[in-house]
């Protein structure tokens, strides 16, 4: 007896978790199937939406120009100090001249010259200037003693021999290996043979410097001979400073300043682009604040920010209103009445800012009826367009039906007999809305406010027409940086500051009307 | 909001219509200024405002003039060839995978299903100014930018909340003890997809389609970025043509999109209504 149920025990036990595997089985098939049809979808998206927005805040720290194409100068820095007050040193002068002349020829140098103009003007045009000149410094004497020394130094094969020697032991000539490398790398991007290019000044400046300052120089070979020799005869060399080379073409490469600025952003990240959207800068002395007359940002920021609370509020003022009729009117009277907010919802964005453009004109309709009205006078036009009002009118325009929708869709669920019942208990009019139906119109107000306010703060086409200099928001100094002023890290910075203030709203968003409850129409 | 009764006082009487007055302002805030272009885009003048003759009815004041300049400009026609071109492409891509999406979504375990939610509607959730210019970043560096496939990419990405949204709300209703009757009679899943859940949710996949093709034939700023003057749009056209020299072809090109828009508005409407049919809600 005890035995049978023993066994029947056994059996329902096992009969359970055999019953609990093939449920996981299927379960777990339910979850691939629906991750499988969500995957292209989430894939397309990840690719053509997230990667663009997690590029543009790799960009906005991204600082990589100043090291790749000075990286010699930049670690020739490390032993120079801004407070110090002095030049760098000739060595310093050395590496940028290698630098530079690999960078002119590949035509680098304007563009690190732009990158670091934003920092401190002037640069853009002290690269471009150093640059043109670069290739016709006076190091050419070098070149000409190492060969009346020996033909051979004029063989390109010579200086192949070397590199492949330098790769070995870079220490037994260290300038000549890191000018070598520039050289062969300019060469590699051009597509020149290194067999056949003749060696150019810097790689003898560099093996004239090496040679000067006592380098070890190589052990073995046909080349170490060359080198002794080289190294008897280089104390006799006629010489030229680098120095008063680049101080000929101009001479703010004696102010540390220029130094300074690209020791600063010599790293390969850099917080100077948000230190610039919030006013600061990095300076060789450190984080400073902007100069009185540069402080643009933050002002810009509260400007957009202000101007979109004035904008949602002004969304709610005339938006209640007109939610309250639609959803205690007749359903026959309603329906006809919200077309009217769904056509301006529904029409061209452009459309609707063209017509404001149209109408708040000085020559246009609105101040044309106002003079015949003799509300304003015929010389008293008000001034309706490209500045703040123009801004501030047009966008409530167009975001007003985002506040009525949400705001209708809240009111409808509120029962119409509250407000009886209050007022059957001797409520006023004003005392049953204001105690019983507004507090359960306000997650509407929420839901509306919060929507047009995110949509607000990121609005660019609307204050770009109508907006003129004083009615822009962030989102117009972003797209100038991007498209005018080209300073493409400053852009990205600016935008990651707006995305996140939008993320963080969208959040409490979230939690107050949940996304999921979003309503389309 | 019934109407007044009888015993109401003068005060309530004051408010009662003072308050309708106050909405009819508002309604006419919303759209008199559509209205307004519209007579003025049949202006002989090339003025933006009302001239005397047209204040007068005068048929002489009126004309086509502007009209004729967009269908005959060449700068408006590929404007137009471009939106017409790219707007379809994007929506074909965003209702095609979203609707796939949206119907995996709405299975009962999904994992992670907020974080994908969340990605997936994050198009319409970043400021546009923010994802134009990280598609410009982006879409430079792998040589996206300035082509149409890079512009319908863009524009099928901003479409996609819109269908994964109304696609969703379309499957809340949805009855899965159909498909499984479906199986149960020896459909495949495809054929039960196409002959059981598509009918029953093609109203929902039509109007996130209608929504999807109106982000793209809208959107203005992406295509401002990702594009080149040869895949300019109408809006890019008419935002151009505002900003630099304003042309009354523009108010023209605008009417035109407002009938558009009163088009694609009954269309939605009409999918509305027959989706609560169909599926048994009753309208509200």
């Amino acid at each position: 007896m005890s035995d049978i149920a023993e066994s029947d025990d056994r059996i329902s036990a096992e009969g359970s978790r055999d019953l609990k595997r093939s449920l996981n089985r299927a379960l777990r098939a339910q979850k691939m199937r629906a991750l499988m049809l969500i995957a292209p979808l989430l894939i397309f998206i990840l690719v053509t939406f997230i990667a663009p927005i997690v590029d543009m805040l790799f960009r906005s720290v991204e600082n990589e120009i100043v090291s790749d194409t000075l990286p010699r100068t930049v670690l020739a820095l490390d032993d120079w100090e801004y407070t110090s007050g002095e030049t760098p040193s000739e060595a310093v002068f050395a590496a940028l001249y290698y630098d530079l002349f690999v960078a002119a020829e590949l035509k680098e140098h304007t563009r690190l010259g732009s990158r670091l103009n934003y920092e401190t003007t002037g640069i853009s045009s002290l690269f471009r200037k150093s640059g043109r000149r670069v290739d016709r410094f006076d190091t050419d004497i070098y070149a000409d003693q190492f060969t009346a020394l020996d033909p051979a130094w004029g063989e390109p094969a010579t200086w192949t021999m070397m590199s492949e020697a330098l790769d070995d032991d870079p220490d037994a000539l260290p300038e000549t290996a890191s000018a070598l490398e520039g050289w062969h790398h300019l060469l590699k991007v051009e597509r020149d043979d290194p067999a056949t290019e003749a060696p150019a000044d810097i790689l003898f400046t560099a093996l004239y410097r090496d040679l000067s300052a006592g380098a070890p120089g190589l052990n073995d070979g046909d080349l170490a001979a060359m080198t002794a020799t080289a190294r008897q005869a280089v104390d006799g060399f006629e010489t030229v400073s680098i120095r008063d080379q680049f101080v000929d073409v101009d001479d703010s490469w004696l102010d540390p300043e220029i130094w300074g600025t690209i020791k600063a952003y010599a790293p390969k990240y850099t917080i100077g682009y948000f230190l610039k959207s919030v006013d600061y800068q990095l300076t060789p002395e450190g984080i400073e604040k902007q100069p009185e007359d540069q402080q643009i940002y933050i002002r810009l920021f509260v400007r957009t920010l202000v101007m979109s609370l004035t904008i949602m509020v002004s969304c709610i003022v005339l938006g209640y209103p007109v939610a309250f009729l639609l959803a205690n009117l007749p359903m026959r009277y309603s329906n006809v009445l919200m077309i009217l907010v769904l056509l301006p919802f529904w029409t061209s964005l452009l459309v609707r800012t063209s017509a404001w453009k149209v109408l708040l004109q000085n020559q246009g309709v609105i101040n044309d009826i106002l003079v015949w009205l003799h509300i304003v006078s015929e010389s008293g036009r008000l001034a309706l367009i490209n500045n703040q009002t123009g801004t501030i009118i047009a966008m409530t325009h167009i975001l007003l039906p985002f506040m009525i929708l949400p705001l209708y869709s809240v009111m409808q669920t509120i029962p119409p007999t509250y407000m009886r019942a209050a007022k059957s208990l001797g409520a006023t009019d004003w005392t049953a809305f204001w105690r019983v139906y507004f507090p359960q119109s306000v997650p509407g107000i929420g839901a509306g406010s919060i929507l047009v306010f995110i949509l607000a703060i990121g609005y660019y086409i609307t204050p770009e027409l109508v907006g003129g200099t004083s009615g822009i928001f962030i989102s117009n100094r972003i797209a100038y940086h991007i498209s005018s002023s080209l300073n493409w890290g400053l852009a990205a910075a600016l935008g990651s500051i707006l995305l996140v203030a939008v993320l963080m709203l969208y959040w409490a968003y979230d939690r107050i009307v949940g996304i999921d409850n979003v309503k389309l129409g | 909001m019934s109407a007044l009764p009888t015993y109401a006082s003068t005060g309530q009487k004051i408010w009662y219509y003072g308050f309708r007055v106050i909405c009819g302002l508002v309604f006419f805030f919303l759209i008199a200024p559509i209205i307004t272009i519209i007579p003025l885009s049949f202006n002989a003048e090339n003025f933006f405002t009302f001239t005397p003759g047209m204040l007068a009815l005068d048929p002489e004041a009126y004309s086509l003039k502007h009209y004729q300049d967009f269908f005959t400009n060449s700068d408006w026609q590929q404007a137009l060839k471009n939106s017409v071109t790219i707007a379809p492409m994007a929506t074909i891509i965003s209702v095609g995978l979203g609707t796939l999406a949206a119907i995996g979504l709405s299975q009962s375990h999904v994992p992670f299903r907020r974080a994908i939610m969340a990605i997936l509607i994050s198009p319409m959730i970043v400021p546009l100014i923010i994802s134009a210019a990280g598609m410009y970043f982006f879409y430079s560096r792998v040589g996206l930018q300035g082509t149409y496939l890079g512009v319908v990419l863009a524009h099928a990405a901003l479409g996609i909340p819109f269908v994964i949204i109304t696609v969703t709300a379309t499957l809340v209703g949805f009855d899965h003890s159909l498909t499984r009757a479906a199986a149960n009679m020896g459909a495949g899943p495809v054929r039960t997809f196409f002959k059981v859940q598509m009918p029953l949710i093609l109203p929902g996949v039509i109007s996130g389609g209608l929504f999807a093709f109106i982000t793209s034939f809208d959107e203005v700023v992406v295509v401002l970025f990702v594009g080149s003057a040869s895949q300019k749009t109408l809006p890019w056209q008419m935002f151009i043509g505002l900003r630099e020299q304003i042309s009354p072809t523009i108010l023209a090109v605008a009417t035109i999109l407002v009938v558009f828009s009163i088009a694609l508005l009954t269309a939605v409407e009409l999918l509305r209504r027959r989706s609560e049919r169909i599926r048994g809600v009753s309208p509200r």
